[in-house]
């Protein structure tokens, strides 16, 4: 046996070292294991609280154009949620279990969604800011040692790059509209831009994970070279956009050929995390009463689908078609009524 | 002079129509939108989310066909706003929301399918849209279904939402000015196909009035209820606190 388990480990070790990927089927770690699951279950609630801020402006987007564009994405986001639960199901747990623990804080979410959004530029801001800081986070996480992981990365990346560009061009109209509007979109930008730089989480030296996760090749880089890589990009950007970043320290360094930036507040970063940020009761409240209100619903879902169980080989039973993914309900429908 | 209707006679009835169906996707849309981060499952989420854009969609196309559509969204008082009473209702629970969903995208569903057929200015537009209305009532029908024959909770959830919502039907078989449509062989088709889905879903139909007395046809007059006024002052907020802004 205990050969067995070393070979196993040096098989896994030989898998990560020439990058090929883990598969659902294939021996892992225990802690890679572990690791995975708390990471992806983070960045799928993520996903599902993210829905909060920005759905707090879809009553009152200014355009009907705008409206759409809002709706389209809040829609991606729980589309990205569940392809996120589904990966994380690939190792052994469920989105019922994971729901739970997200539900009594036993996992945590992205504290960027612990901020508020009160103004509609603060919807650009996210787009912009926090779409962009989570993309320099996951397009390496394509490359991800997990296959099931990477490849839900590739499609979530795909739909975040076009929500960032939405969100900049909002930003964009708003600078280059009314005095009103453009200083609408400079304060939000003044009130996002730290929380953003703070998702890539703390420094080097202060990241407990980080070691870990880059041998099992889960992470490609450090937080503090991603942060360093985001505000790179940011810079031109904020110019193009007429607006300008809420930092005094902000400058080039020809020597280092990159920016140099202040200091961020890991003090607020840290309540934040704890649970003490503007609007943590506020979101997960929201998300439990969601849940605990559509009991009812998916009790009934169940108890239909239960009475109603298809007979072997008979078709898929009357309450199985949806459109959400796949199309595969609307189909056969679309052909009994036309 | 000869009796068919001028070019200006046919575009008063063109935006009139277009007002009406227009308003009815556009009002929905804003409450289905209303659901987002609230859905009892994140499928739900999905779903609701899909149907409001479908509807938000035809809303854009069909506003513009009668003015501009932010200008027509965003700038008119409650007085003149031309949806049906239905799709103003407010969410109320899961199966108030699929009441009102069952309710009116069959109606949409027969209405679409005879302009499609039809000679108007709708027939492009609706020959998209009935694609998207088909899975709308396919939605509605399976969550009727299962709410309806899932628990004795849904049950009885599901049965008084359609007692409640029920009084705001008649409306539907209003004419609209503008629209050719054969309006009684439309409410047959809608009884039909509405009580077969009651009737599967155990629920039977409901047995109040129809035609919301003295109110009927109210909303396509502009006489609305009265959670239309606070939703459009929601709506409408941001934009008029921006005159002539663009966004």
């Amino acid at each position: 046996m205990e050969t067995t388990a070393d070979g196993r480990q040096a098989a896994f070790d030989a898998a990560v070292a020439a990058d090929e990927r883990i598969e659902p089927r294939d021996w892992m770690p225990d802690a890679y294991r572990a690791t995975l699951v708390r990471q992806m279950a983070q960045h799928a609630h993520s996903e599902i609280i993210g829905m909060q801020p920005e759905a707090n402006w879809i009553t009152r987007a200014p355009s009907l154009r705008r409206k759409a564009i809002l709706m389209a994405k809040v829609q991606d986001e729980a589309g990205h949620g569940l392809y996120l639960y589904s990966a994380a199901e690939t190792l052994g747990t469920g989105r019922d279990e994971l729901l739970d623990k997200l539900h009594s804080g036993r996992q945590k979410y992205s504290s960027i969604f612990n901020y508020p959004t009160l103004t509609w530029a603060d919807v650009g801001a996210i787009g912009w800011l926090v779409d962009g800081a989570a993309i320099t986070n996951q397009v390496p996480l394509c490359r991800c040692s997990y296959g099931p992981y990477a490849r839900a990365m590739v499609r979530v990346c795909k739909e975040e790059s076009f929500h960032q560009r939405q969100g900049y061009e909002l930003l964009l109209a708003l600078s280059g509209g009314t005095p009103a509007q453009h200083e609408m979109a400079q304060d939000a930008v003044d009130r996002w831009w730290w929380p953003s730089l703070m998702m890539f989480g703390p420094p080097d030296d202060e990241s407990a994970h980080s070691a870990q996760s880059m041998t099992w090749k889960i992470k490609r880089h450090s937080n503090d070279e991603l942060r360093q890589r985001f505000v790179d990009i940011c810079v031109p950007q904020a110019e193009v956009l007429g607006l300008t970043l809420p930092d005094p320290d902000l400058r080039w360094n020809e020597e280092r050929g990159r920016h140099d930036f202040g200091a961020i507040d890991w003090t607020e970063f840290h309540e934040v995390l704890k649970g003490n940020g503007p609007c943590n009761e506020q979101r997960i409240t929201q998300r439990r009463r969601a849940h605990e209100e559509g009991a009812w619903v998916r009790e009934a879902a169940a108890s239909y689908a239960a009475k109603h169980r298809p007979v072997p080989g008979g078709g898929p039973a009357p309450g199985e078609s949806a459109r959400a993914g796949t199309a595969l309900g609307e189909s056969t429908r679309m052909e009994a009524t036309a | 002079m000869n009796g068919a209707p001028t070019d200006d006679a046919r575009d008063v009835r063109t935006t009139a129509a277009a007002l009406a169906l227009g308003d009815d996707a556009l009002i929905l849309s804003h409450r289905l939108g209303e659901w987002a981060g609230h859905a009892p499952a994140l499928e739900e989420e999905v779903a609701l989310a899909n149907i409001a854009l479908d509807l938000l969609g035809q809303a854009r196309i069909l506003l513009s066909l009668a003015g501009d559509e932010d200008e027509l969204a965003y700038l008119r008082d409650e007085r003149h706003f031309r949806n049906l009473q239905l799709v103003e209702q407010p969410n109320g629970d899961f199966a108030h929301t699929i009441a009102r969903q069952l309710y009116f995208s069959t109606y949409q569903l027969a209405l679409y399918r005879q302009l499609v057929a039809g000679d108007s200015a709708f027939g492009a537009l609706a020959a998209k849209a009935v694609k998207e209305v088909a899975y709308h009532q396919d939605h509605a029908e399976h969550w009727t279904l299962r709410l309806g024959d899932g628990t004795p909770e849904s049950h009885r959830r599901m049965s008084r939402a359609c007692e409640t919502l029920w009084r705001f039907t008649g409306e539907l078989f209003q004419p609209v000015e503008g629209l050719d449509i054969d309006w009684a062989a439309l409410e047959e088709g809608w009884l039909t196909s509405v009580t077969d889905v009651l009737e599967r879903a155990t629920l039977g139909l409901p047995q109040g009035p129809r035609t919301g007395a003295w109110t009927a046809g109210a909303g396509r007059q502009g006489l609305h209820t009265e959670p239309f006024g606070p939703m459009i002052a929601e709506m409408q907020h941001l934009h008029r606190s921006h005159p002539g802004a663009s966004w």
